[in-house]
């Protein structure tokens, strides 16, 4: 037992900042592991029933997903039968690599060279004197090449994919920044690369489409249903059955059919990895709290996962609450969605009554998505994370604020991170040590920041 | 189980075109296509066109199995009301003048979580449903649907493709009840189309696996198509052609014109010719 049941002062601090209560930090359990046991379960896995001993006295976060691919009720591989040996195959292959150290070397090797880690942890000082409360530092993955996160995961899953020795490579984006990560390592590994992405977003993310085309992809508008990051998964989903032996689907975040949700996020825990060792030598301890943007949700999880077991850490996802969350133009999926089964898992979705998909609305095309990680999902259902959101408007403010303070310019994303920190710093003890994501950088939103403020570019 | 494949209309009508030595002409069409009314014409008059088993597809805002001609089919049956609700409601209508042609439904599964797993399976028994295709539901999620179904009385219809080994098609097949609906592409819907000699061929491997009728889909659009796959599997299915042909029958503003059913209906006739005429 490690005290996970001794809910916090910080935790309780950070919820004070917010009008819409979080519904279970307070009564937060250590008993996670029972929430993946299913009654039902049994009748399939085993006739003459399984042992749940083992997992039911891990009494831990961060033993999820169970073996077939579910977080509480969420995950799962909702894919059509097409599909299925071939996510059975990404499971095989990536458990092997896995457990291969040569395997392991390979990564660091291009993380270290190519991608340049460790990105820094920075203590954003003036930021920190201008919200008058918590320690602000900044994980600052926009450093990495490419300019996001995204090519933590990316880098794992071209090495993966080589070693199962497949020929080509297909993704799908809604800001590009995937895309682009994507494009990347295919131009420097030599595979053909398609990347999917919704005309909408095409539109809006102009830089982006430029970049991966120099980068030898090929980019194919979507033009079913909202044409946005949701229709770019479909039609990649519907690419993937058709070249089932060639081809290898590169998901772009913590969502899709198992192992994808557990596979990105472990590709991903690198950015939390690096927050516990760089700051205990800045600051001698563990941060107090951790802030992350949620779209799909893996720069969050990568983030989080590290410290779930950390009963002292408090964790905040932020969602893109569009135009508001009573406008029903929104991409929150935990706050206005209900659970649902979309793109090979279960989740919380944006949806009718009838169970037909909404289209997310945010001005940030990599938050616009009527999903989110499963894992987030049962994160959020067990209460161990508390997910708030920011609109479109705070985002731009945190997006300017974070330019002039700091010389940064965030990705509109990772701005909505912000504008939850801008809310909760200044209300917080000057010696709470809070880390935020910033995801990825800004240079590809300043048309649509342009717009926003009006201005004629 | 209470249901066994051989019985219930499913069983009935396999055992009957198997004892006239002919093959099945199964048709799909999406529900609400392009509304109510018109969607409830076509299904009346789909068996006297010769339709031996029906599916229809219930609406779904993101298809991800199927290709352009659903995508549009689904759409223009959500922009035209459509729920799972009306859905059900539009195979009650049918079967008030039809209690002996098969109906499957065939969708995706988040309409029907939505509505609930129970709650679904009790209206859809009672409205005269006989088995379902749920294509994103996997043997590894047998526990969310099949298995409740089965145990309704309805025919959970599995769907065995082109990347089923021979390892993998015990499990595809064990809960698998009516037939088996072999994909004879790796693909999504209304695409390419596969060879004879593929189709053959796979039709002999499943039979080394299951005494189940086995009917063949996805990228059947032609009557001698159709004659083909009905030479050597117990039934042809056709579902991109014909929701295309109503497609085509649209005017600009997406509303039937006069004579769309019939339209639909004589290329579904040609199909059936050529179904039941191919093995003489």
């Amino acid at each position: 037992m490690t005290g996970l049941g001794s809910s916090l002062a910080l935790n309780s601090a950070l919820k004070a900042t917010s009008e819409r209560a979080p519904k279970a930090n307070a009564s937060w359990k250590p008993t996670p592991a029972r929430l993946w046991w299913r009654p039902w379960d049994r009748d399939l896995a085993s006739p003459a029933g399984r042992d749940f001993t083992d997992i039911m006295q891990r009494n831990t976060y961060r033993a999820g997903p169970d073996e077939r691919g579910h977080f509480g009720i969420h995950g799962g591989r909702f894919v059509a039968e097409t599909l299925m040996p071939l996510v059975l195959d990404v499971e095989r292959a990536y458990a092997a690599a896995q457990a291969d150290p040569a395997f392991d070397r390979e990564l660091q090797y291009y993380l270290t060279h190519y991608v340049g880690r460790p990105s820094p942890l920075y203590f954003a000082e003036r930021l920190t004197k201008a919200l008058g409360g918590a320690r602000i530092y900044l994980k600052r993955e926009e450093l990495n090449h490419t300019g996001a996160h995204k090519i933590n995961n990316c880098m794992g899953q071209i090495l993966l994919a080589r070693r199962m020795g497949k020929r080509r490579i297909i993704a799908e984006t809604g800001a590009g920044q995937h895309g682009v990560a994507t494009a990347t390592v295919c131009a420097l590994f030599d595979l053909p690369c398609t990347v999917y992405m919704g005309e909408v977003d095409i539109e809006r993310q102009k830089p982006n489409v430029f970049r991966m085309r120099l980068l030898g992809a090929e980019v194919k508008p979507v033009t079913s249903g909202s044409r946005t990051l949701k229709d770019a998964m479909n039609e990649a989903l519907r690419d993937w059955v058709t070249n089932v032996d060639s081809t290898y689907y590169l998901i772009g975040t913590v969502a899709g059919p198992h192992p994808y949700p557990m596979m990105v996020r472990n590709f991903q825990a690198v950015i939390g990895e690096e927050v516990r060792t760089q700051l205990q030598a800045a600051e001698g301890r563990l941060p107090d709290s951790l802030v992350a943007c949620i779209g799909g949700g893996s720069n969050a999880m990568g983030l989080f996962y590290p410290f779930l077991d950390d009963p002292s850490v408090a964790m905040v996802g932020v969602e893109a609450a569009g135009l508001g969350l009573d406008t029903g133009q929104h991409a929150a999926s935990l706050a206005g969605g209900a659970p649902g089964v979309l793109h090979g898992n279960r989740t919380y979705l944006l949806q009718d009554g009838d169970g037909q998909i909404l289209e997310g609305h945010s001005i940030s095309a990599g938050l616009d998505y009527p999903g989110v990680g499963p894992e987030h999902a049962w994160l959020h259902d067990v209460g161990r994370v508390r997910y708030e959101s920011a609109t479109d408007a705070e985002a731009l403010e945190a997006f300017k604020l974070c330019a002039r303070t700091e010389g940064i310019l965030p990705a509109l994303e990772p701005a909505h991170a912000l504008a939850h920190v801008i809310k909760a710093a200044p209300t917080l003890p000057t010696d709470h040590v809070l880390v935020m994501s910033l995801s990825g950088r800004g240079d590809k939103d300043i048309f649509t920041v342009a717009s926003a403020l009006g201005v004629e570019m | 189980m209470s249901a066994r494949p051989a019985s219930g209309r499913i069983g009935r009508r396999f055992a009957a075109l198997g004892a006239e030595g002919r093959a099945a002409l199964v048709t799909f069409v999406t529900a609400g296509d392009p509304d109510a009314g018109t969607s409830l014409a076509l299904l009346r008059g789909l068996p006297a066109a010769g339709a031996d088993l029906i599916e229809i597809g219930m609406p779904f805002t993101d298809p991800m199995a199927d290709g352009p001609a659903i995508q549009a089919a689904s759409l223009r049956a959500l922009a035209g009301g459509a729920t799972l609700a009306t859905t059900l409601a539009l195979v009650r209508a049918f079967r008030d003048g039809d209690d002996a042609t098969p109906v499957i439904l065939m969708g995706y599964y988040n309409p029907i979580y939505r509505f609930g797993v129970d709650h679904f399976l009790v209206e859809a028994a009672a409205a005269g449903v006989d088995g379902l295709i749920v294509v994103d539901l996997p043997p590894e999620e047998d526990d969310e649907l099949c298995l409740p179904a089965l145990a309704a009385g309805l025919n959970f219809i599995r769907l065995a493709t082109p990347t089923t080994d021979d390892a993998r098609l015990p499990a595809v097949l064990r809960h698998t009840s009516g037939f088996v609906y072999y994909v004879s592409i790796a693909g999504i819907t209304g695409t390419a189309a596969a060879s004879d000699h593929a189709i053959s061929t796979a039709v002999d491997r499943l039979r080394r696996h299951t005494d189940l009728p086995i009917a063949v889909g996805f990228g059947i659009t032609t009557p001698e198509q159709a004659a083909a796959v009905a030479r050597v599997a117990d039934a042809a299915v056709v579902g991109s052609a014909i929701v295309s042909r109503l497609a085509a029958a649209l005017n600009d503003r997406g509303q039937p014109e006069p004579g769309l059913v019939d339209h639909v209906l004589a290329l579904v006739s040609r199909l059936a010719t050529g179904v039941r005429t191919a093995r003489r």
